[in-house]
């Protein structure tokens, strides 16, 4: 009875595995393959697999571009600026909550909690006049103060859960022999806390690498467009060159790529007891 | 002992106790900063802009009431973007989820050892890595008439002409959702993976026992046991992808004509490139009671398990 079952739910099994294998890497497949082709062979039919023509051409055309590195500084820049920003703030808040309990508390939980309920569209509209209003539009400032508000929320909570597994000696024993709170954190508490750390850390350089929707509205000239931004540019203006999209999608997806790769356990455990508690 | 000194240590105690009192709420000061200008400031002056005539353009704009909620709930485009909106969150959020426990429970079969599990399982996340640029210029290469997809299409015999996955008025909503399905369903597949991993083996050992085959296990012990994450799980996708902007507005722009237009490009259009930034916040605030409302059923559900 049950070698004729097993039989049956492994073939099940196998070609769910098949099937989920293309379904999920397919797409990256042929964007990979598709920016070392010459453009004229992105809709050939049948469709090619491997030029005979095959161009490191699109990846040379990016990265030659001054336009197209300043994205890509861009991207760089305000995503680790954002990320020092909200390791600092979420550090100091965190240790707050795990240490501390006083009128308030909740409310100012709550009001973190809440924002991860607000739709970021509903905001643009009021940022447009602040940001105007605070001389900001069109400038680095306006995406990492916008930035810090969708990565503060989640920094905070999964810092605060960190926190709360280190035992509250480590940091009484610096303060037994004189030292003060402030420095009990950072000298005892935050280097116990790096992979907690790492992972808010890796969790805000994606949100702030990705976002798109800010980055459109809050800026102008490509002098402070991000790479999200750059690659929809590019659809527009240079009449469809789709190898040079694909070549410059990849290389705009690399540092995600390899966070995610070398991070994948923390990311995983995050993302999970960030958003939902078993 | 003079007075002096009593007085001293005193004092010394006194602030001490005042630090004791603040020093919490000094860590706080930043968040707190940041949260009131950044988003109670917005919420408040989002919620004002909805009850003036023309804001931000004009420069003494007219207090006008329930006036724009009027209008906009009169306006025969806004209801097309709701229809929108729901068909592609409600079709989304079925789809992450049937997909997301399809994958996790072949990731999760005793057929596969750990390290070819863990090989599968950053194959499955792929989509999740990339931007919504990314995913949107991939997925426009994909669909174009001339794509892989039509290929496929046609020479399986399943077309038999090229279909305009997101020109055509019929195709691309259907083109839109599916795109976004693809491109969410990793968070449901990660988490009803460690779900499943959480569920006592003993449970199927003794359903074992009595008989149970696969698909009694999977409605009596399986579904159950994953009831509050997958309740979690839907209601922060609805949240998600309702407010779903960079996908639609890379690949369709809302259109043709208004086909793909949901709430989020809706309210982007209102406001940059019609200018009529009212009818735009008051869009914006029907949009934040939705999600409110989910929200709070959200919490509720979180303070439930705990």
């Amino acid at each position: 009875m049950v070698g004729e079952k097993k039989w049956y739910i492994k073939l099940i099994t196998f070609s769910l595995l098949v099937v989920g294998t293309i379904f999920s890497g397919f797409p990256v497949l042929w964007m990979f393959l598709n920016s070392f082709k010459p453009n004229s062979e992105i809709f050939a039919w049948p469709p090619v697999w491997i030029s005979d023509n095959f161009t490191l051409n699109a990846y040379a055309q990016i990265l030659s571009d001054p336009e197209k590195i300043r994205f890509f500084i861009n991207s760089y820049f305000v995503a680790f600026i954002v990320v020092i920003l909200t390791l600092f703030v979420s550090i100091l808040a965190s240790y707050s909550f795990s240490r501390f309990n006083y009128p308030g508390k909740k409310i100012i939980n709550t009001l973190i909690i809440s924002v991860q309920a607000v739709p970021p569209i509903t905001l643009l509209i009021p940022y447009l006049s602040l940001v105007v209003a605070l001389n900001l539009y069109n400038s680095y400032g306006a995406l990492i103060l916008t930035y810090l508000l969708f990565t503060l929320p989640y920094a905070i909570l999964m810092m605060t859960g960190y926190f709360n597994t280190l035992s509250k000696e480590l940091d009484e024993a610096v303060m037994i022999d004189g030292g003060s709170r402030f420095r009990a954190l950072w000298t005892v508490l935050v280097p116990v806390a790096v992979p907690g750390i790492v992972s808010v850390g890796m969790y805000t350089f994606m949100l702030a690498w990705n976002e798109y929707l800010f980055a459109l509205a809050l800026t102008k000239t490509t002098e402070f467009r991000t790479v999200p931004v750059g690659i929809n540019l590019l659809m527009g203006q240079h009449a469809y060159e789709w190898n040079q999209m694909m070549a410059m999608s990849i290389l705009g997806s690399i540092p995600v790529l390899l966070l995610f790769l070398f991070f994948q356990k923390y990311f995983i455990a995050g993302m999970t007891s960030g958003s939902i508690k078993s | 002992m003079t007075s002096q000194n009593v007085n001293r240590g005193r004092s010394k105690k006194r602030s001490g106790y005042l630090k004791k009192k603040t020093e919490p709420y000094l860590y706080q000061l930043p968040t707190v900063i940041l949260m009131v200008v950044l988003l109670v400031v917005p919420i408040y002056m989002v919620i004002q802009y909805s009850f003036f005539d023309n804001v931000i353009i004009n420069d003494n704009p007219v207090f006008v009431g329930f006036q724009n909620f009027q209008e906009l709930l009169t306006n025969e485009s806004f209801w097309v973007a709701v229809k929108n909106t729901l068909i592609f969150v409600g079709g989304s959020v079925i789809a992450h989820m049937i997909i997301g426990i399809t994958f996790a429970m072949v990731l999760n079969t005793k057929y596969i050892g750990p390290k070819l599990q863990a090989m599968f399982r950053v194959i499955f996340s792929l989509p999740w890595m990339f931007t919504a640029a990314v995913i949107a210029v991939l997925w426009k290469m994909l669909l174009n008439p001339n794509g892989f997809i039509n290929f496929l299409l046609v020479e399986l015999n399943l077309s038999s002409t090229n279909l305009e996955w997101l020109a055509s008025r019929d195709l691309a909503l259907f083109s839109v959702t599916m795109i976004n399905i693809w491109a969410g369903y990793p968070l449901f597949m990660i988490s009803i993976l460690a779900g499943l991993q959480g569920i006592q083996s003993q449970l199927y050992e003794s359903s074992a026992i009595d008989g149970a085959n696969h698909i009694k296990n999977f409605f009596y012990i399986t579904l159950p046991q994953l009831k509050p994450i997958l309740i979690s799980l839907i209601l922060l996708d609805f949240v998600w992808t309702i407010q779903q902007f960079a996908l639609i507005w890379m690949t369709t722009g809302g259109g043709p004509i208004d086909a793909t237009e949901i709430l989020s490009t809706f309210i982007y259009k209102q406001g940059f490139s019609e200018y009529q930034y009212a009818m735009a916040s008051t869009s914006a605030v029907i949009l934040l009671v939705i999600c409110t409302i989910v929200a709070i059923f959200y919490v509720r559900h979180q303070r439930g398990q705990e």
